[in-house]
């Protein structure tokens, strides 16, 4: 009876030894690309340290809520012969342990609107590019300059995804993540999105630009970011949109400003070019791209 | 004369169920029906499951390997719909049944014929639904969510989605009001409402938030109904709809809808702990003050689930404080947990290791729920994994163990035996240990950039991904020792009337197993003041 105790007791502190591991084994693992990217614009790094500030607060009140909670565990039990009291409230802990959390959330919520405030300021944009999310692709239009195309998943990708392809995923580069023709836009500028849909709800997000809003039919959504690091930055369509909704990536490419105004250049008469891609013009699809 | 009462009395108390399928069809006994709740919604958390492991078998490496978009679409779908409407509601229904009469000293519950039909609503709205797997175009693959316009390009399935739907809301409906008639009239006529346990007092809060939102789910599908059939344009931007519209009202049942599964859990904890801590409930008037808060709470937070829609800055700013507030009532009941537990005399049988392992994992699920309360980190987080992990950390070692616990801790008083304690501490700790790690690697790979619903992932998602898979494969395999427990449950020894160690509550001072009919007099002063965790 006595081992057998024991046994459970060791089992018991186990199991929550290795719960604790879990979650702190967590955090270590979170340095290798695990938690939420920083991004490369002031807000995508508010974000993150938002991010990061709620977290580390939820682990300090985890460590004293569950460090009682395993102390008195540990303590309290019948097998270590404690005699249970006989209290059944106490108003100062109570007000206690309600004040103290509200002051928290005061102090909490104070950054976390700053932010919004922010996020939310779309004015004065340098260039605007209305996204269209359809099913299953994007479609870009830069406002002011004759440019407009279709973003599909990039070929390699497409053969690999389906059933039974025999492709290894791990063979394609960037799998599900590649596009054909991917945004471009200059490196320092602000970029204001309207983002709309076509048929049903998509929602457009780049987890390192921090962007992430819904396309929606009859609703031009507005969001802005300013990259302020070349690169590619890859995201997908976050909202649930039907069967290819997994295979519509979203691919940014931030460049500097000269490389952006070539790029702009080569797309001058982008219809045409459009009109005679075999990969793209399926016949809706042309007639939307023909605005 | 005094004996021919005493006569008449035993008389009733023989006055057992009627024999075969007529017990079960035309049954109006309280207990009888919780029992065929219980069993009905075991069955669906089984079929539900099975979707469930579809799922994570599709996903356990990148590429498509079993099963097309569409019907991975479909499964996600059907699994949401079957574990919230199928499994954890009618469940804690099923508990509601057994128990509260027994809790309040009422001989039943007091409406008994529409308890009886908000019972066979049931398998008839789950008989439809699961019939549109077998429809040209498919089981619906909208989401549990049924947003439109997704939604409206349903197959066949479309009406009966809808028709199954209103089915689930009238049964959750009529059970409401048989849940809020009973307490409020058929409680002991000595007891005081806060003399009531806290288990009672949840299902009341719970109960009138059903009433209230239940019929606005109604409405919202009946829009979109009419939108497909009848010409409106409710939610169809082309016609003057908007799309969004929906989604305000579907969350505006949506959020107190994840309290109604969760209230009902906090009160099964709350009657656990204090049994097997030896102690009163810690703070009892306090959790009802709590409940209700997080009730009233419930109904302005919706549009936190739809941070990404375009909300006006003063909207999202509301929401994200309201949500953050929710956060003080929920922290006053796991501090109560705690306290009940401080200076207790603990012992560790299968009901008290499912309400620990909820307090600690609910508790998580609860630190994951503040940090998306967050509205800028939110939009990082919305509709990635880290939701997943989320809500699945608050529903499933959170109602799902809620209701494993209240199980195990009420089966002896069922069934007049006691359980396989092995057996349960078995299961206990599969669950506990696969539970985390489906759901704990799910964190991971949402804050690294996947979103949920995908039947197919990128490559660097791979090994969360596979570690998940086996946690949900071993934690379905583990429920199986759950239903070795049940039947095997009349094998054990006979169980007391307290079944365990001076339990407070009316229930355990009848007999194990409870007679067919209990508290046809109603217990008097005394019996409920000793049986009562309140001070008043």
């Amino acid at each position: 009876m006595d081992r057998g105790r024991r046994v459970k007791n060791t089992m018991i502190r186990k199991s929550f030894l290795g719960l604790a591991l879990l979650v702190f084994g967590g955090v270590a693992r979170a340095d290798w690309a695990l938690n939420m990217p920083r991004g490369v614009t002031e807000l995508s790094a508010e974000t993150y340290d938002l991010h990061m500030l709620i977290f580390w607060v939820c682990v300090g009140i985890g460590v004293v809520v569950f460090g009682v909670m395993i102390y008195s565990l540990i303590m309290h039990r019948q097998s270590k012969g404690a005699k249970p009291a006989n209290f059944s409230h106490s108003t100062t802990a109570e007000v206690v342990w309600t004040a103290i959390p509200c002051v928290i959330l005061l102090l909490m919520a104070i950054p976390a609107a700053e932010t919004m405030i922010k996020l939310e300021d779309s004015r004065d944009p340098d260039m605007s590019i209305v996204v269209t999310g359809y099913q299953w692709k994007w479609h870009y239009r830069y406002q002011n300059e004759d440019v407009g195309f279709y973003s599909n998943l990039a070929e390699e990708s497409v053969k690999a995804r389906r059933l039974d392809s025999g492709i290894d995923p791990f063979s394609v580069d960037n799998y599900l993540l590649d596009v054909d023709e991917p945004m471009v836009v200059p490196v320092g500028a602000k970029v204001r999105l309207l983002i709309t849909a076509n048929d049903v709800i998509h929602s457009w997000w780049v987890p390192e630009l921090a962007i992430k809003k819904d396309a929606i039919p009859g609703i031009i959504n507005e969001t802005w970011f300013r990259a302020e690091q070349v690169g590619t930055y890859r995201g997908k369509c976050t909202e649930l949109c039907g069967k290819d909704h997994g295979y519509m990536p979203v691919v940014v490419e931030v460049v500097e400003p000269d490389a952006y105004q070539a790029w702009l250049d080569t797309r001058s008469g982008a219809k045409q070019r459009y009109a005679n891609n075999e990969s793209i013009a399926a016949p809706e699809a042309t007639l939307a791209a023909g605005e | 004369m005094a004996s021919t009462v005493a006569d008449a009395i035993k008389e009733h108390d023989h006055h057992g169920p009627a024999k075969g399928i007529k017990r079960w069809l035309f049954t109006t006994n309280h207990k009888d029906i919780g029992t065929l709740y219980l069993i009905f919604s075991l069955v669906m958390f089984f079929i539900g499951g099975a979707m469930a492991l579809v799922v994570r078998t599709e996903l356990m490496q990148p590429g498509l390997q079993f099963v097309h978009p569409e019907f991975f679409n479909s499964m996600t779908t059907m699994h949401a719909l079957i574990m919230v409407f199928g499994a954890v509601m009618p469940a804690f229904v099923g508990l509601a049944n057994w128990m509260i009469p027994m809790m309040i000293g009422a001989p039943d519950m007091a409406l008994p014929r529409m308890n009886n039909w908000s019972f066979w609503i049931l398998p008839v709205a789950f008989g439809i639904l699961l019939s549109t797997l077998f429809m040209p175009g498919g089981a619906p693959a909208g989401g549990w969510t049924m947003y439109p316009p997704l939604i409206l390009q349903t197959g066949d399935a479309f009406p009966y989605l809808i028709f199954s739907v209103h089915l689930m809301g009238l049964s959750s409906i009529m059970g409401a009001i048989n849940i809020i008639v009973t307490i409020l009239n058929m409680r002991a006529p000595k007891m005081t409402l806060l003399q009531m346990p806290i288990f009672v007092w949840m299902w009341l809060i719970t109960a009138y938030l059903l009433i209230a939102v239940m019929p606005v789910l109604a409405g919202a599908v009946t829009m979109l109904l009419t939108d497909q059939f009848f010409g409106t344009s409710f939610f169809q931007a082309a016609g003057g709809g908007d799309p969004v519209m929906f989604q305000h009202i579907f969350w505006f049942f949506g959020h107190p809808e994840v309290y109604i599964m969760i209230l009902p859990a906090f009160g099964v904890i709350s009657e656990i702990i204090p049994t097997f801590s030896r102690k009163p409930l810690f703070g009892h008037d306090s959790m009802v003050y709590a409940g209700s808060s997080i009730a009233f709470l419930s109904f302005i937070v919706w549009a936190h689930h739809m941070f990404t829609v375009g909300m006006p800055l003063s909207g999202q700013l509301f929401f994200m404080f309201a949500t953050m507030l929710i956060a003080v009532p929920t922290g006053v009941k796991v501090f109560n947990w705690v306290g009940t537990m401080w200076k207790g005399s603990m012992t560790f049988e299968t009901p008290m290791l499912f309400s620990l392992a909820f307090v600690f994992l609910f508790t998580i699920g609860g630190f994951s729920g503040l940090m998306l309360a967050i509205t800028a980190a939110d939009i990082q987080y919305h509709d990635t994994y880290f939701v997943v992990a989320h809500f699945h950390y608050v529903l499933v070692p959170g109602s799902i163990f809620a209701l494993m616990a209240g199980a195990y801790y009420w089966l002896p008083k069922w069934t007049g035996y006691m359980y396989n304690e092995t057996a349960g501490k078995w299961h206990f700790w599969t669950s506990t240990i696969f539970v985390n790690l489906t759901f704990f690697p799910m964190h991971f790979v949402g804050l690294a950039g996947m979103p949920r619903r995908i039947p197919d992932y990128s490559t660097q998602f791979a090994d969360f991904n596979m570690m998940s898979s086996i946690g949900a494969i071993g934690f379905g395999l583990s429920q199986l020792i759950f239903v070795y427990v049940l039947l095997t449950a009349k094998k054990g020894e006979k169980a007391t009337d307290a079944v365990w160690d001076n339990p407070i509550g009316l229930e355990w001072t009848v007999p194990s197993p409870a007679p067919y009919h209990t508290f046809d007099t109603p217990p008097g002063d005394e019996l409920i003041k000793s049986h009562s965790h309140s001070s008043h």
